[in-house]
């Protein structure tokens, strides 16, 4: 079935097409009319002097919000790892065919799902105080070991509990969702290579879930780092806490709030560029891959290839 | 027993819930026949390949791959299921390939070929590598181990998918349509491939509509229908002078 290209005659290529392209005149005006507004608010905000803008940079670096810094990342870190690590467990229980943990996995959805994560902040650091000490035996029967609680979940550990604990259970069905999303067909071609269970959810399913479970993953931490703000009810020094205490001292309020905000959009700023990157290593063999750093786009370095 | 069998399916019956697909299938496969298993959308083809590996369990009836028993361990008169362990063990001596190639689409060609070998035998990755090299060269795709799936046709992705199952060295190969999802161009090039793994003595059981490749390659047709082994013979003997009369329709709407 050889088609006889001798036969074909060869036609030149003609010249590329040179056209006036489509104009857009309103996106110019929009973006005219934003400009303005912009200018409007930027003046305000640097001429106002209600902003106080020397008591923002005069604590920007300070020890104590850089010390509260340092604990809002810790917190958000720790807390993101217990969440992804026991969501990632959770999610596989939930799927397993051994319907004790399939309803094991769900009860857990549904109670750190349907109560507050103030409230579990609130009760993890308060659980030294309901369990005097913490006993390890039989349940009803004799006790081998005794941990004196209030030494063993400390008030920071307790906040990393609530909070990781409670991300879990949203992490859980993110990856549930992954997990669904791959075709059944690599199971089963994995399968049929006498893969076993274990290593076919390690090796082939996981790694095609992550393009799925990684965008709502950067949203969860980047909505985590905000979060973390919660456990100053507890009285954790993070970052909102410090800038509260400084606040209350030098009755600065708007001027640390306002500092206590830069901070925290610098590091969500921070973890998109980084989803970013993520996303695209976990894009490899796919067809839909992202379109370009939102960032490099809006200020013109860097082009998606 | 029928230790000389490659498979050997004795009344072997499947149901999905109410819906019995497989009304008692007996067969027998010796070592080094190739046997296609032909029959209308819907007549348990598929179920029945997949009963051979285990992807699904067996009803009523028994199955033999190798002289051994498919899923259950005999004892006395007693029957005990395998663990999943033991099913992945033996699932490891029959390769799979399926109408859709199923390859991995995070790995490269050669990664998804030496994914097997290296995670399930052990074997190191450099000896892994090598023979996915001589397995490539031999599917006519030695250019081709850094691609990935998506990026090769619906053909070089089967013959990469029929490389990845030999790299098991399995001793029975199992083909479900394996080309009805290719453009009719494509087609030629891995029927090509199977012709040439048939010659080498490769143990084959293969549902196809290529009957042109029945024909010529085929030991043994079966046509199916309704769950049923409705005529068995040699392919010449099937397709020019069928018994039965649901053979001679099906046959004449695919000839
Ligand atoms: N997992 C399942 N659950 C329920 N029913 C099933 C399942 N798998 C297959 N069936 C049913 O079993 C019957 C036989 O299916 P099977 O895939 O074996 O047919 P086939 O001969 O391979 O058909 P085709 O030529 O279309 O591939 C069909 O009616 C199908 O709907
Ligand atoms: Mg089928």
């Amino acid at each position: 079935m050889t088609t006889e290209s001798t036969d074909l005659e060869r036609r030149e290529t003609p010249e590329a097409i040179v056209a006036v392209p489509v104009r857009h005149p309103w996106r110019w005006v929009a973006a005219a009319v934003l400009l303005v507004l912009a200018a409007m608010f930027v003046h305000g905000l640097v001429t106002n002097p209600a902003w106080q803008w020397d008591a923002v940079w005069k604590n920007f670096f300070s020890k104590e919000v850089l010390d509260g810094l340092l604990i809002t990342i810790e917190l958000t870190v720790l807390a993101m790892v217990i969440g992804v690590v026991l969501g990632i467990i959770v999610a596989v229980m939930r799927l397993s065919p051994n319907p004790i943990l399939a309803g094991v996995a769900w009860l857990y959805a549904w109670f750190f799902r349907g109560t507050p994560v103030l409230v579990q902040i609130v009760f993890w650091s308060y659980l030294a105080r309901l369990y005097q000490y913490l006993s390890l035996g039989i349940p009803f029967g004799p006790e081998f070991v005794y941990f004196d609680t209030n030494s063993l979940i400390p008030i920071f550990l307790g906040a990393v509990l609530g909070l990781g604990l409670n991300e879990a259970a949203y992490m859980s069905e993110i990856v549930r969702a992954g997990i669904l999303s791959v075709d059944e067909g690599q199971t089963e071609a994995a399968e049929a290579l006498g893969m076993k269970r274990g290593k076919i959810l390690r090796r082939i399913v996981l790694p095609q879930a992550m393009r799925v479970i990684i965008p709502p993953t950067g949203n969860e931490t980047i909505s985590m780092l905000k979060t973390t703000s919660l456990v100053t009810v507890i009285a954790v020094s993070d970052l909102f806490t410090v800038t509260g205490q400084i606040a209350s001292s030098n009755l600065q309020q708007v001027p640390m709030l306002v500092l206590a905000s830069i901070w925290y959009l610098i590091f969500t700023s921070v973890l998109s560029i980084g989803q970013y990157y993520i996303e695209k290593r976990y894009s490899r063999g796919s067809l839909r891959t992202s379109r370009g750093n939102p960032f490099a786009n809006l200020f013109g370095f860097g082009r998606a290839r | 027993m029928s230790a000389d069998l490659m498979v050997k399916a004795e009344n072997v019956h499947k149901h999905f819930g109410r819906l019995e697909v497989l009304k008692g299938i007996d067969l027998e496969v010796a070592p080094g026949e190739v046997m296609c298993v032909i029959g209308p959308s819907g007549s348990g083809k598929s179920t029945f390949l997949r009963c051979i590996n285990h992807l699904e369990k067996l009803t009523a009836g028994k199955l033999w791959v190798d002289g051994e028993l498919v899923g259950y361990r005999q004892k006395g008169d007693k029957l005990y299921e395998l663990r999943d362990d033991e099913v992945a063990r033996k699932r490891r001596e029959i390769g799979m390939v399926f109408q859709r190639f199923n390859l991995f689409p995070h790995m490269c060609v050669i990664d998804n070929i030496i994914e097997a070998p290296t995670q399930v035998k052990g074997v190191p990755k450099g000896q892994a590598r090598e023979r996915a090299r001589e397995l490539l060269d031999q599917v006519g795709l030695a250019d081709k181990e850094r691609a990935y799936p998506r990026e090769l046709s619906g053909g070089q992705q089967q013959r990469v998918a029929i490389a990845r199952a030999l790299a098991m060295d399995p001793k029975l190969m199992l083909f479900d349509e394996p080309t009805s999802a290719l453009d009719p161009e494509l087609v030629g090039d891995v029927l090509e491939v199977m012709r040439n793994l048939a010659t080498a003595g490769m143990t084959m059981i293969v549902v196809t509509h290529e009957m042109g490749f029945a024909r010529e390659v085929g030991d043994s047709l079966v046509f199916m229908d309704g769950g049923v082994i409705v005529e068995h013979g040699a392919p010449k003997d099937v397709i020019a002078n069928p018994q039965h009369e649901r053979t001679q329709s099906f046959l004449s709407k695919v000839l």
